[in-house]
């Protein structure tokens, strides 16, 4: 196609170094996946290698699934992962109405404040919280991951929405008052739908650490009613001996949850962009 | 009754003063007009009359009743923003209604009200559209909509059409003086533009810095401007101002005489000038004049001239428009 815009040579420029980046990004998940479908001498003998009719196995997922309790794991994962992210956002979300909305004394103090997480990781912190978490009696529930991992997300979340928001149009929200609109339905209503964007944005930030994340499970509940995949799957990796089938079978299995939760906010991500863009 | 009373209100933002206390009398049905540069306070002043912001002190009167504590909800206000501020979520029947199912109207009330307002600005067949799927045109009559549902008691527009294009500008203005007379609504308007203020006002009220320069009707301000900056605002192109001792006009420090008041003959005058750019309108003819007593020189003559660039030709200022301000720029009675 040639036309003012775009030519074909630089077209496949383009396309080409974004290929190249795709099927770099892309090639360890890809290993992962083939590999778990295969005997454990093919793994060793050719990684690279799709499974054939005689390397073919499913021996992994057969012993992920019988092996300790994988179907509680991925449940615990998930109320972790999808409960934590509500509150990044919801909490997150408000916040940042409050900063950019409203004058008031220490208005930027604050705004910086929240802005400390980015910088200071949370897990200097993890003594600390595991005191706090052991004088709570919230060890080993998942109460404690989800507390600690609204924490962490909530700085960054603030900080990008807060951007965001200074955006809506302040005639907008003056329309809503003069209508007799609470600030709640003016911040549910008027203000959230047109950040929509960036909330996408902060919740694929926010959930794919959480989901992925082996320390806070590890120390704050790692009892077996509590576990989460990441920590389930380390039953497998020993010190002498690991099951790799059984390892990246469930490393297989944890993906596919990210993914569908990537496949919702990114579809929102996009009507976002496009919406804002006709109107 | 009066409709509308600010009492010496001042608003700060922080170590800012953006209104130096503002006293404004608005009568039951007039059309008041807020005109002033950018940045002199006129959207604060609105804002503060709608409860949108908090004076730091001074008191806002609606109706005769004391307004400061109360929400915008409660003020019996309507309000047409600049950038239209429709709810993108809702149909044009649901922005029209919002505001009178907040405020717990009965569904049959609402709709005739709806119903009502959409005739008069001919919204019939938008109805149902959404705010993205309008024109700018469209938006802002569905805002005026909204704000006519509400039926307040004052109606605040900030700045209502300076999104709009030329054309559209003109036809919104008439749309808006119609209401005025079909609603005899008391109404306060906001605009930096001299030529809405001049059409569609009962009373101008002139703005400066945060300060009332002057308050009357179109024609008082034009005739009679209180000082320099209302004389240089109010009229376009603007008012000339000379330097008085030049002409030889004595107990005055500038001589102001607007372009439209002068006469250009190319044999005698009062004044020898040089062209030095011509405008041709059609109905005006706009000519830029350069004197060596007093400077830089507007004429405004009507109809089609031919002067060329360079040529010499003579002014004649008409004696009684001329306007004489003091050492502050103070009109000087005369
Ligand atoms: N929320 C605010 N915080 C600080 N300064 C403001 C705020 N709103 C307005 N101002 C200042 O007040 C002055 C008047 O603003 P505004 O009333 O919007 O002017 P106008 O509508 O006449 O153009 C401007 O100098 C503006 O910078
Ligand atoms: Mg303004």
């Amino acid at each position: 196609m040639q036309t003012a815009r775009a030519s074909l040579p630089r077209a496949a420029a383009a396309h080409a170094v974004l290929l190249a980046y795709t099927l770099i990004a892309l090639f360890p998940v890809f290993v992962i996946v083939i590999n778990a479908f295969k005997e454990r001498r093919a793994i060793f003998n050719s990684p690279l290698a799709l499974p054939g009719p005689e390397t073919f196995s499913t021996i992994g997922f057969e012993t992920v699934m019988s092996q300790g309790n994988f179907l509680l794991y991925f449940q615990n994962s998930f109320i972790v992962t999808l409960v934590s992210l509500f509150c990044v956002l919801l909490f997150g979300a408000m916040a940042a109405f409050a900063l950019s909305e409203y004058k008031f004394r220490g208005n930027l103090l604050m705004g910086l404040y929240l802005a400390l997480g980015i910088m200071i990781p949370i897990r200097l912190g993890t003594v600390a919280i595991l005191q706090l978490m052991v004088a709570t009696g919230l060890v080993n529930t998942l109460t404690a991951l989800i507390l600690v991992y609204t924490a962490q997300g909530l700085p960054l979340a603030i900080f990008i929405l807060s951007e965001f928001m200074r955006t809506v149009s302040d005639d907008l929200k003056n329309a809503g008052r003069v209508d007799g609109l609470s600030e709640y339905r003016i911040f549910f209503t008027l203000v959230l739908p047109l950040v929509r964007p960036a909330m996408a944005t902060v919740a694929v930030f926010t959930m794919i650490p959480i989901w992925n994340d082996l320390w806070f499970p590890l120390i704050l509940a790692p009892a077996e009613s509590t576990k989460t995949v990441t920590l389930g799957a380390q039953v497998f990796i020993g010190q002498f001996v690991t099951n790799w089938n059984a390892v990246l079978a469930a490393l297989t299995l944890a993906i596919i949850p990210v993914l569908v939760l990537y496949l919702i906010f990114s579809r929102q991500l996009i009507r976002g962009i496009t919406a804002g863009a006709v109107k | 009754m009066e409709a509308l009373k600010l009492s010496s209100i001042k608003k700060s933002f922080g170590p800012f003063d953006v209104l130096h206390g503002i006293d404004l009398t608005v009568e039951d049905g007039e059309f008041v007009i807020f005109v002033g540069p950018s940045g002199c306070g006129k959207s604060t002043l609105l804002r503060i009359i709608a409860g949108l912001e908090d004076a730091t002190s001074g008191a806002v009167e609606i109706g005769g009743e004391r307004v400061d504590t109360l929400p915008p909800a409660k003020r019996g206000i309507a309000m047409v923003f600049q950038t239209y501020a429709l709810y993108p979520h809702l149909t044009v029947k649901g922005n029209m209604s919002l505001g009178l199912k907040q405020a717990g109207s009965a569904q049959s009330e609402i709709a005739e009200r709806v119903a009502t307002a959409s005739k008069m600005l001919s919204l019939d067949p938008l109805l149902e559209r959404r705010p993205a799927e309008l024109s700018g045109g469209q938006r802002q009559r569905v805002a005026i909509g909204r704000a006519l549902v509400r039926k307040p008691k004052l109606f605040l527009f900030d700045e209502p059409l300076s999104n709009l294009d030329a054309a559209l500008r003109v036809n919104t203005r008439l749309e808006i003086a119609r209401l005025h007379r079909e609603l005899s609504a008391t109404m306060i308007y906001v605009t930096h533009d001299q030529v809405e203020a001049m059409t569609l006002a009962d009373r101008i009220v002139v703005m400066n810095a945060g300060r009332i320069e002057q308050i009357g009707s179109p024609m008082e301000l034009y005739n009679k401007p209180a000082n320099m900056f209302v004389a240089g605002f109010i009229g376009s192109p603007q008012m000339n101002f000379l330097d008085a001792d030049a002409l030889h006009v004595t107990g005055a420090k500038t001589l102001g005489i607007r372009p439209e008041h002068m006469s250009i003959d190319a044999v005698a005058g009062d004044l020898a000038c040089e062209v030095v750019h011509i405008e041709q309108l059609g109905a005006d003819t706009n000519l830029y004049l350069k004197s060596e007593k007093i400077g830089l020189l507007t004429a405004r003559l009507f109809g089609e001239h031919y002067h060329a660039v360079g040529a010499r030709v003579f002014v004649t200022f008409d004696k009684s428009k001329q306007h004489l301000f003091g050492d502050e720029g103070q009109r000087i009675a005369g």
